[in-house]
């Protein structure tokens, strides 16, 4: 039996219908008319004979329909009319319809949204690479430390040896530079990686080749780059002979080797890498020197792909019994040290873990207002199913069953659903790369946050839509299945339909509403106190008044010597300028995105605690660096003019260290190693915020930079100017010196530190966003069931006058109804909100999770809205003409 | 209408009755349900109203092809015919239909 050939008759079956019924007929004429005339033979007269033939026979309708159905996909004919009569009910009601349409797409299209940004950004980040499913990130981890550590490239190299359940382990460490082509320098962000990085990854350049064996060996050995296809179509305008041309990168020649494919972006969650170096040109790119060879040094970024079959666990098993032979090997440098695997979407080391919590709570918000939004059209969907009582009962009289029509209404919800959810994903598609936008650039260069609009989040967002349909056909079904015919029937267009008993379920909705707008009010509330505080919390240094700028003499080629010549007249000459309190260098500023240099450090008569090799971070600062930035200094002195290379090594250390280190003793006058060299601690600095506003003060100290130079630094300017003043003035200097060096981007340090509170920032602006709309959605919900409420009890309110009740008795009368409902609204969304705040985490900073303030500001925006909402429908029912009302009905 | 002596049709029977009356040939509904009642000696008697539902749930199917003819009394009238799916569909539903005869037999006489 093929039931392909069957699917064929019956799609024939559609083209033929007409024919189909007229063909029965006669058939079933034939039958009846031999049958009569056997019967005449017997004796009967014709009409007996027809009259019995037809009785014998049966129901000719029912042989009719049945032969019908044979041929029928009943199910979809039944659909197909539902659908007919569910659009025919929503044409009837444009102003309905559409309404109902847009609340679901708001609703649908932000939960598609942030389905997509989170495919995008943590379950598919890398677009063009093959099985993500089996990569995944590789840190190593410290001692007495829960989260995720550095590696160094030996301890990476024999991890990959020894490890056998692994296709492969990459490394992919970013990094940026400035690339010059023609006159124009752009600041460009690429990885440096491992030599078997694009076949580890699948990816095939469309020009040139990938990386070789080895290439990844020997310092500096192999200036080779493989470039992006938009650095290729965008900087060397697509030019087809770019394998083997050459270009500069940080100062050194790279021959081009390689484009990668379109839509292939590297591997680092947040930027898209436009070129790629191997290992061996660490040295080039990266900070503190060569270190191929340092166990000790721990740079690395990096991942592996699993074989396929083996799990996280067998693998993570693996992976710590290597490292902790290593930890007995090396006892030196690995000494507690360990090696862990993560999940993608949990990378530690690129904007996955930034956004993680962020992403968390939008799923959270956007299903909160999808419920609202259900809720809207649900009580839309009631109101109207009220007026179409009379409609329902007459039907169910009509013998339809509860089932049909409850499909019926299920269709109508699938309908507006199905609409909401396709313009829904029209919405998610816009806002792909919306994301971005709420993320402000850093160093001229904007972020790269795709969504992923795939099967998996069309799925999703179909799934929601189908809850959805649920949800609404449910409110009104409720209603419908307590029908009563008789009652309904008589009462013709219902007068008394929704009455206080029946409006339950409306009010609940609302209620539910309110609630949750204001559990989203509240988190909204915590999270914007969580950001004040941490941009009114000092970070440490001056935040005013301070100019930040970078200075890459690094990536324009210069050598030292050149570097240094060039540094000292460009000081000299912004120390000049005009308006100009003070200047500096340093290696790097504060809260900047570029990391600190560390080093394993031994102080005299501090001994060392077992299992434990202190490291600590530095930054290589100039003279008048404390001045300019406004850190004060507790003793001692800063760095000056003679804290060069022929002067003796100095350091300034900060509070904590000093503490940690020298336990109270002042440390003015000691010796701290610093990566093998001893150096005097002339100062001690108070404790400020170095990497993150969040942290918590830890051991920090500052080398002279003239003592360890620089050629990629900061530049830091303490005046009363505007940036752009200082921008135009400073690129004015720098061109006097060099013609050919372009200036980076000005930017205060407020503006620094704000950028680095950018999470906090986005899941305010979109926590704010939504909660507003969520807020208006209850509002509007409030004001629909208010309207009704008065709509309904026209006829009670004008009774209420005639007998003597001022206007003003009826506004309080409605308005204690409403109010009644957002208290009760209230009363719930404060338990729930009780319980959920909690999960925001460490998204708060310095504000409880019960934070009365938020509670309490959340308390008052809802109950000026509610009051807002009730008002205009209370006090049209209060202006009610007595006359009218009682002779309306 | 069904006849109370009448006894009733075995469930699933009444396709492999209609695709055995066609093995010898076309003919029309009519015809399938006189063939039928006469075969069985009006043992079996085909109700009309299920007759023509089950015969286009056999032209579904692809057992059975219709067209129209003549019939002996000069009238137009729609002849079905068996078609290799069908025949081969008989077949199978014969065995299975004998064998479970069979068994049941075999059970009357044993126990």
């Amino acid at each position: 039996m093929s039931t392909f050939r069957e699917w064929i008759n019956r799609l024939s079956y559609f083209g033929r219908r007409g024919r189909f019924d007229h063909e029965m007929g006669d058939e079933l004429q034939f039958h009846l008319e031999t049958r009569a005339a056997e019967l005449q033979e017997s004796g009967l007269s014709r009409e007996e004979a027809l009259r019995s033939a037809k009785q014998e026979f049966g129901s000719l309708q029912l042989a009719r329909e049945d032969s019908r159905e044979a041929w029928q996909f009943r199910w979809l004919e039944e659909l197909a009319s539902d659908l007919r009569l569910g659009f025919r009910m929503l044409r009837r009601n444009p102003g309905f319809s559409a309404l109902a349409v847009l609340c679901l797409t708001l609703g649908i299209g932000a939960n598609a949204a942030v389905f997509s940004w989170v495919e995008g950004l943590l379950f598919r980040p890398y677009p063009a690479v093959v099985h993500q499913e089996n990569l995944m990130a590789l840190t190593g981890t410290a001692q007495g430390e829960t989260g995720p550590a550095g590696l160094s490239w030996p301890d990476f190299l024999d991890l990959e040896r020894n490890c056998t359940l692994f296709d492969s382990f990459f490394v992919s460490k970013i990094m940026g530079t400035t690339i010059s082509i023609g006159d124009r320098a752009e600041h460009e962000t690429g990885s440096i990686v491992s030599a078997n990085y694009f076949d580890a990854l699948g990816v095939q350049p469309i020009l040139g080749r990938g990386f070789e064996p080895g290439e990844d060996t020997g310092r500096n050995a192999h200036p080779v780059t493989v470039i992006s296809y938009q650095l290729w179509q965008g900087r060397f305008k697509g030019d087809s002979q770019i394998i083997g041309k050459t270009q500069r990168l940080n100062g050194v020649m790279h021959t081009i080797v390689g484009v990668a494919p379109q839509g292939f972006y590297g591997t680092f969650v947040g930027w898209a890498m436009q070129f790629w170096v191997p290992a061996s040109m660490e040295e080039i790119f990266e900070a503190g020197g060569y270190k191929l060879e340092d166990r000790g040094a721990r740079w690395i970024e990096s991942y592996v792909r699993l074989k396929p079959g083996v799990t996280a666990p067998q693998a993570q098993e693996e992976l710590s019994a290597v490292a902790s032979r290593l930890a007995i090997e090396y006892p030196l440098t690995n000494r507690g040290r360990g090696a862990k695997l993560w999940a993608l979407w949990q990378t530690p080391f690129n904007n996955a873990g930034t956004l993680l919590p962020t992403l968390g709570i939008m799923l959270a918000v956007v299903v909160f207002v999808l419920l609202i939004a259900c809720a809207n059209v649900g009580n839309l969907l009631l109101v109207r199913s009220f007026a179409r009582r009379h409609e329902m009962s007459v039907r169910a009289a009509l013998g339809a069953g509860r089932a049909r029509l409850l499909k019926q209404l299920l269709t109508e919800g699938l309908i507006l659903s199905g609409l909401a959810g396709a313009s829904g994903l029209l919405v998610a598609y816009w806002c792909r790369h919306a994301l971005v936008v709420l993320f402000p650039a850093r160093g001229g260069v904007s972020m790269y946050l795709p969504g992923e609009i795939d099967a998996r989040v069309l799925g999703l967002s179909m799934g929601v839509s189908l809850i959805t349909t649920l949800l609404l056909g449910l409110v009104p079904a409720i209603q419908t299945s307590k029908i009563d015919l008789a009652g309904a029937l008589k009462s013709e267009m219902g007068g008394v339909v929704g009455g206080y008993g029946k409006s339950w379920v409306r009010s609940s909705l609302v209620v539910v509403q309110v609630s949750l707008s204001f559990v989203l009010l509240v988190g909204a509330g915590l999270l914007m106190q969580s950001l004040q505080k941490i941009r009114n919390g000092s970070p440490g240094f001056s935040t005013h008044g301070v100019l930040a700028t970078v200075v890459d003499l690094l990536g324009a080629g210069y050598d030292e010597r050149h570097a240094r010549i060039f540094q000292e007249e460009l000081m000299n000459r912004v120390q000049a300028l005009p308006g100009v309190e003070s200047a500096s260098f340093a290696r790097l500023t504060p809260l900047g995105y570029r990391g600190y240099s560390s080093s394993p450090i031994a102080v005299d008569g501090y001994q060392v605690p077992p299992e434990e090799q202190p490291v600590v971070e530095y930054n290589e600062v100039g003279p008048d660096y404390f001045a300019t930035m406004g850190i004060p200094l507790v003793t001692g002195r800063e760095f000056s003019k003679s804290d060069d290379e022929t002067g003796a090594l100095v350091a300034v250390v900060n509070e904590t260290m000093a503490n940690e280190f020298w336990k109270g003793k002042s440390p003015l006058g000691e010796r701290v190693q610093v990566k093998g060299r001893w150096m005097r601690v002339v100062g001690v600095a108070r404790d400020s915020k170095y990497g993150n506003i969040r942290e918590q003060p830890k051991p920090f100290f500052y080398v002279s930079l003239r003592q360890n130079f620089s050629s990629l630094i900061t530049l830091s300017i303490r005046t009363p100017l505007l940036p752009e003043t200082i921008a135009s003035a400073l690129a004015r200097e720098i061109h006097a010196l060099d013609g050919n060096l372009s200036p980076s981007e000005v930017i205060t340090l407020r503006e620094q530190v704000d950028r680095s509170t950018s999470p906090q920032q986005v899941a305010v602006t979109l926590l704010g966003v939504l909660g507003g709309l969520a807020l208006l959605l209850a509002a509007i919900g409030l004001y629909g069931v208010m309207s009704y409420a008065v709509s309904q009890r026209t006829r009670e309110l004008g009774l209420r006058m005639a007998l003597g009740a001022e206007s003003s008795d009826l506004l309080n009368l409605l308005m204690k109804y409403g109010l009644a409902l957002t208290a009760a609204g209230v009363a719930l969304g404060l338990v729930v909100a009780l319980g959920l705040t909690r999960l925001l985490g460490n998204m708060l900073y310095k504000v409880g999770p019960r934070d009365p303030l938020a509670f309490g500001a959340a308390l008052l925006v809802m109950l000026l809205a509610a009051l807002a909402a009730c008002f205009v429908p209370a006090l049209r029912a209060a202006r009610t003409d007595p006359m009218r009302a009682l002779r309306e009905e | 209408m069904a006849n109370n002596e009448m006894p009733q049709l075995l469930p699933g029977t009444l396709f492999l009755l209609i695709l055995q009356t066609l093995a010898r040939g076309p003919l029309h509904g009519y015809a399938i349900a006189r063939r039928i009642k006469d075969a069985s000696g009006n043992g079996l008697e085909i109700e009309d109203g299920s007759l023509y539902p089950a015969l286009n749930r056999m032209l579904v199917k692809g057992w059975v092809r219709a067209e129209w003819g003549t019939s002996e009394n000069n009238r137009k009238a729609r002849f079905y015919r068996l078609t290799a799916e069908g025949r081969k569909q008989l077949h199978a539903e014969a065995r299975e239909f004998n064998n479970l005869v069979k068994s049941i037999q075999l059970v009357l006489r044993t126990i």
